[in-house]
């Protein structure tokens, strides 16, 4: 530890002098800089800037979405509401949801990451269907303008989660236009699913067998299986929904003889294998940074790749497991508590193998690399509790409570978020060519780890006190955890917004890197920073295997 | 717990100390693994730092005997826990058979609870100690959901069925319940308070105050008002006498158990099912009861059904006016 | 979908990888129309199980022998479209633009007896849930349930007829040009894929929609 600041391990202008390097990237042809004006990026097809679109977009509703959690929390503040009302407060927590679900965690790595990488990965010049990727942007700013239009209109207040028949017929907020947003969004998640299955088949460099490819791409196509198989069923229930508020029929309406809890088995349907798709890129981005940053080969490669797609499959059987007390069968509730802890060991095979790897490793801190540890901590402790709400007994009670809150926050906003982060940093030199400041990354890091445990740890105890959520006030003995969840969120505030600012700053300001900073294994990382329109000269050849690392020095330039 | 901050709720019901018994084991065994992992990860990081640049790391081959081993462990710890909280949950799944049935109606945004006896209570609900109690509950509107943190029982409200839950109040003392599903604006405010009494206390809280009616007399005078009498106590409509938890033939083939969902559906919807034997005559009540009115009616028939259902024999109360009109009418295929 | 037939794009190394990828792109999209329909044929066949009678006489008031013409119709232009399909495949431009036509009129004629004839049928006799419902007797309420999966179902299958329809045109001009040979006639065959797909969806949707009405 103690190398210099903002220099890591990385040797982005060690050999060269600054001055060449610097006139080197500017005279060189990149993705950037081939063309310019914003008819080139709005009509481009080029699938890195596809991602910096994607990129520039989820950024924003991530904090559109996360401005919505701060309200939240600061009215939490008082058992009474402290700066809301209860229907804004409603309002408020649906927007959360439905932001932070559709518009950032759903498309973020895939779209972001995925785009950027999967081809790069692969040793391809671009995706399969790039306009089709270019049109899935489109698609998702469309869904995503409804959506907003929808906040500026007065809001919605069913939850992301449209419950029948509150949200057919006894809401009086902006449920069609949210609906039909969410359903747009889903068009675009498709198609991205779409793209890359096509892609992962039909496109490898010579030599590179499906296992040889790394585990980012394993867990990009399991994500993608449940991205094409699962929203279609959300798009089906959502319409449901629409319809039955516009036409005023009753397909979900007791009555009129419709049945309000099979739109929540619609809903599930789609719903669980959703929060796979939230949390498998993660898992693949891990995969990378945990080998790039202790330079070691993964242990039980083969393992942690059909784990990705045993979670992909079984991620489809369990989504009763949020209707044990919604009035099934117990027979039901039996089948879908036992296929819950199934799905369970998969994702502890992946924790197990990635510490494995660390072992006789030769570890470096970059920021990357902290955020890939704090997941596989949060992600342990979340996914854990977990089985607390797939153990039927313990669900009766904690069901609709902040013990759930707590659970799928540590997943998303500890592990998914986490890894985004980890990746974004990660592959930032690839992107955009520039090194970001590490001591203020490394600062974030720990800053957004301290953050984060301090506003949701207690939320478990507050709901196995029995705090229900979705409360807008609160009965007053609940009130001393809910200032300590508060208190956590405005560090956590802190930990996202300083990234934001640094990371803008070294697009311009950030020292040139070169092709490979970390010495890192991958075909990306073969071609330079950042790469040109067609990624590689010539068809890379591929003869070794993923992260073979140890097998030569590992050219670092 | 600890006084001033509790890490879980009281126990209140018979089941409370089971249920956290689980939830403890699932702690350990949470903070465990964390522990481990977290440690783990700490130690490899600090003794694998890298120490110079470019240090190599020392490549290590698959393992397949470790891979079984933490595949196995954990499989064990999820059979066995999933086995645990199954059995828990299934045998606190069925009401003892002697369990008060209170009626619950929930509505946007407060709780109608009816008791047996006659009172009705709004957002509070008295009951006694060491008693089972079977809630059985509808909605009037959305789905909304009633728990009782202090018993860990909780359960959907749904609109256009029943369901139920049951306790066993363990402490006398005031206990929160919550609605517990979304509903709308003041989902938060919809709740009170599950008032533990000792049976004595308990006794006088019910007889004093406002005394309504029962439940079963209160369905007894619907079902002479509302005209069911007309059909279902002269044969031109089944009769309900051991109706309730028996089997019923349909028109259709199928066979079906006459529960309180029937019920209700024979009354909103009396052309859905028709009995065999008899023809689709009946005109719907719906717009015509309210949900309280509905479960007074299930309450009523479910009166007429003996121990065990197997002797027809009279019912417990039956009030003055409905014996004239039997007299009167002739309702032979009522009571034998 | 249309670059297959224009030059080699970009991305791909060479014709059989853009066609095989094609093709692939077709199945996996026909995957999730499976499960988008599936969905709703789910969510249909419950309520059928649970209000049989109610949706028998819904069923019994659609017009049997109007559904009868229109699978007729969707099955030959199943067969049209797989003639253009051999028709590309021999290089036959000629036959290639005829059937490609001729599964467009018949695809047009499908949907113009669904929604003229038999929509516009129901509107007038106020089926139409939530526009114009005015039957009242009994069960009117699982009869209008039934109506509303009825108009949603065959509405959306309409809806990616129409899509084909947008296709076959697409197709039909690309022909007319001369784009396709033996060699380069993947487009063809990716939108035979999914014309194929909308006829399976309606073979389904035929049956479990005219034929339950428990008249058989």
């Amino acid at each position: 530890m103690g190398e210099g600041q903002g220099r890591g391990e990385r040797e982005g202008d060690e050999a060269m002098g600054t001055v060449t390097v610097e006139t080197e990237i500017e005279s060189r042809v990149h993705y950037l800089n081939a063309s310019y004006g914003i008819k080139s990026w709005l009509l481009t097809t080029d699938h890195k800037r596809i991602a910096l679109l994607y990129l520039a977009s989820i950024t924003f509703f991530f904090f559109v979405g996360g401005a919505a959690a701060v309200l939240m929390r600061l009215n939490l503040i008082s058992p009474g509401g402290a700066i809301v009302e209860p229907a804004t407060y409603n309002k408020l927590f649906s927007m959360h949801g439905i932001i932070m679900v559709f518009l950032f965690l759903i498309p973020s790595i895939p779209a972001v990451l995925g785009n950027f990488l999967v081809p790069l990965m692969i040793g391809a010049r671009d995706l399969a269907f790039p306009r089709i990727n270019l049109l899935s942007w489109y698609v998702f700013m469309a869904g995503g303008l409804l959506i907003l239009y929808s906040v500026i209109a007065g809001g919605v207040d069913t939850g992301w989660t449209f419950y029948t028949p509150l949200s057919t017929t006894y809401a009086n907020t902006n449920v069609i236009s949210a609906a039909l947003g969410v359903f747009i969004v889903g068009f675009s998640s498709i198609l991205t699913g779409l793209n890359f299955i096509v892609t992962i088949h039909k496109m490898r460099a010579p030599g590179m067998t499906w296992f040889k490819m790394p585990l980012f791409l394993w867990a990009m196509y399991a994500t993608s299986i449940i991205q094409i198989l699962g929203t279609p069923v959300l798009a089906i229930s959502l319409t449901l929904v629409a319809l039955e508020r516009l036409f005023h029929v009753g397909v979900f309406d007791p009555a009129v003889g419709g049945d309000p809890v099979l739109f929540q088995h619609l809903f599930w349907f789609y719903s669980h294998p959703a929060v796979y798709i939230m949390i498998l890129p993660s898992m693949g981005v891990i995969s990378e940074l945990v080998t790039a940053f202790s330079k070691k080969r993964i242990f039980g490669y083969t393992f942690v790749a059909f784990s990705s797609v045993a979670i992909a499959v079984i991620s489809f059987l369990v989504w009763g497991h949020h209707m044990f007390v919604a009035g099934q069968s117990i027979y039901a509730g039996l089948v879908f508590s036992l296929l819950s802890f199934a799905v369970a060991i998969p994702s502890a095979i992946k924790v197990f193998n990635w510490t494995a790897t660390l072992y006789k490793g030769s570890i470096s801190y970059d920021a990357p690399m902290l955020y890939a540890l704090g997941f596989i901590g949060l992600f342990t402790m979340g996914g854990l509790t977990g089985l607390f709400l797939a153990t039927l007994a313990v669900d009766v009670h904690v069901h609709g409570t902040y013990f759930v809150v707590a659970h799928f926050h540590y997943i998303m906003v500890g592990g998914a978020v986490m890894g985004y982060l980890g990746g974004i940093h990660y592959w930032w030199p690839k992107i955009s060519g520039r090194l970001y400041p590490e001591g203020w990354a490394r600062l974030s890091a720990a800053i957004l780890f301290v953050g984060f445990n301090l506003t949701f740890f207690p939320q478990y105890v507050l709901g196995y006190l029995g705090m229900p959520r979705r409360y807008a006030v609160y009965p007053s003995e609940f009130q001393v955890l809910n200032v300590m969840s508060s208190a956590g969120a405005s560090i956590l505030g802190v930990g996202y917004l300083i990234p934001l600012v640094y990371l803008v700053w070294s697009m311009r300001y950030g020292p040139v890197a070169g092709p490979n900073p970390w010495g890192a294994k991958g075909l990306e990382w073969q071609a330079p920073s950042p790469p040109p329109t067609e990624n590689f000269e010539e068809t890379p050849i591929v003869t070794e295997e993923a992260y073979a690392y140890g097998s030569e020095e590992t050219q670092v330039a | 717990m600890w006084q001033g901050f509790p890490l879980r709720p009281e126990q209140a019901s018979t089941i409370a100390r089971g249920i956290d018994h689980l939830y403890y084991f699932l702690t350990a065994v949470d903070l465990f693994f964390t522990a481990l992992i977290f440690l783990t990860i700490f130690y490899f990081a600090i003794k694998y730092r890298r120490r110079a640049k470019g240090a190599k790391a020392t490549q290590i081959g698959a393992n397949l005997p470790l891979e079984v081993v933490w595949t196995v462990i954990p499989l064990g710890i999820c059979a066995f826990t999933f086995l645990w909280g199954a059995s828990l949950f299934i045998r606190y799944s069925r009401p003892p058979e002697a369990a008060t049935e209170i009626f619950v109606v929930g509505k946007q945004w407060m709780w109608k609870l009816q008791h047996p006896e006659g009172p009705m209570e709004i957002n509070e609900l008295h009951v006694p100690v060491e008693r089972p109690i079977k809630l059985t509950m509808t909605s009037e509107d959305v789905i909304h959901g009633f728990y009782i943190p202090a018993f860990r029982i909780q359960k959907d409200v749904i609109p256009g069925r029943y369901t139920s839950i049951w306790f066993q109040a363990t402490k006398t003392g005031q206990y929160h319940f919550f609605c517990n599903q979304y509903c709308g604006t003041n989902h938060a405010v919809m709740a009170g308070y599950v008032i533990v009494m000792t049976p004595d206390d308990y006794e006088q809280w019910i007889s004093g105050g406002i005394r309504g009616e029962s439940m079963v007399s209160a369905g007894a005078r619907l079902y002479d008002q509302l005209g069911c009498i007309t059909c279902h106590g002269t044969g031109k409509g089944p009769p309900f006498v051991n109706l309730f938890g028996s089997k019923v033939k349909l028109t259709d083939g199928t066979t079906v158990i006459a529960d309180e969902d029937y019920i209700r559906e024979s009354i909103l919807y009396p052309s859905a099912q028709i009995v065999e034997g008899y023809t689709a005559l009946m005109p719907t009540y719906k717009g015509q009861v309210t949900e309280e009115q509905l479960l007074q009616l299930i309450a009523y028939i479910k009166s007429l059904s003996a121990e065990g259902g197997k002797q027809p024999s009279k019912p417990a109360t039956y009030p003055p006016s409905l014996e004239g009109a039997r007299e009167a009418g002739g309702t032979g295929k009522v009571i034998k | 979908m249309h670059s297959s037939t224009a030059a080699l794009a970009e991305q791909f190394d060479d014709l059989q990888q853009q066609q095989e990828a094609s093709s692939l792109g077709m199945w996996v999209f026909l995957a999730t129309e499976v499960m988008f329909f599936g969905g709703l044929f789910t969510a249909y066949i419950l309520y059928r199980n649970f209000y049989l009678p109610g949706f028998e006489a819904g069923s019994r008031l659609l017009n049997v022998r109007i559904g009868a013409l229109n699978t007729a119709i969707l099955l030959c232009s199943s067969l049209t479209m797989a003639l253009a399909v051999r028709a590309a495949q021999l290089g036959k431009k000629g036959a290639l633009t005829t059937f490609l036509f001729l599964t467009l009129l018949l695809g047009l004629a499908f949907v113009a007896v669904k929604l003229g004839l038999e929509w516009r049928h129901d509107y007038l006799e106020g089926f139409a849930p939530g526009v114009h419902w005015t039957f009242h007797g009994p069960d009117w309420r699982h009869i209008e349930l039934f109506f509303v999966f009825y108009f949603f179902m065959t509405g959306i299958h309409a809806l990616h007829m129409v899509v084909g329809v947008g296709i076959l045109t697409a197709l039909i001009l690309m022909a007319g040009r001369g784009k396709f040979s033996p060699q380069r006639y993947n487009a063809v065959e990716v939108a035979g894929l999914y014309w194929h797909f909308v006829d399976i969806v309606w073979i389904f949707l035929y049956p479990l929609l005219y034929l339950i009405g428990g008249r058989y």
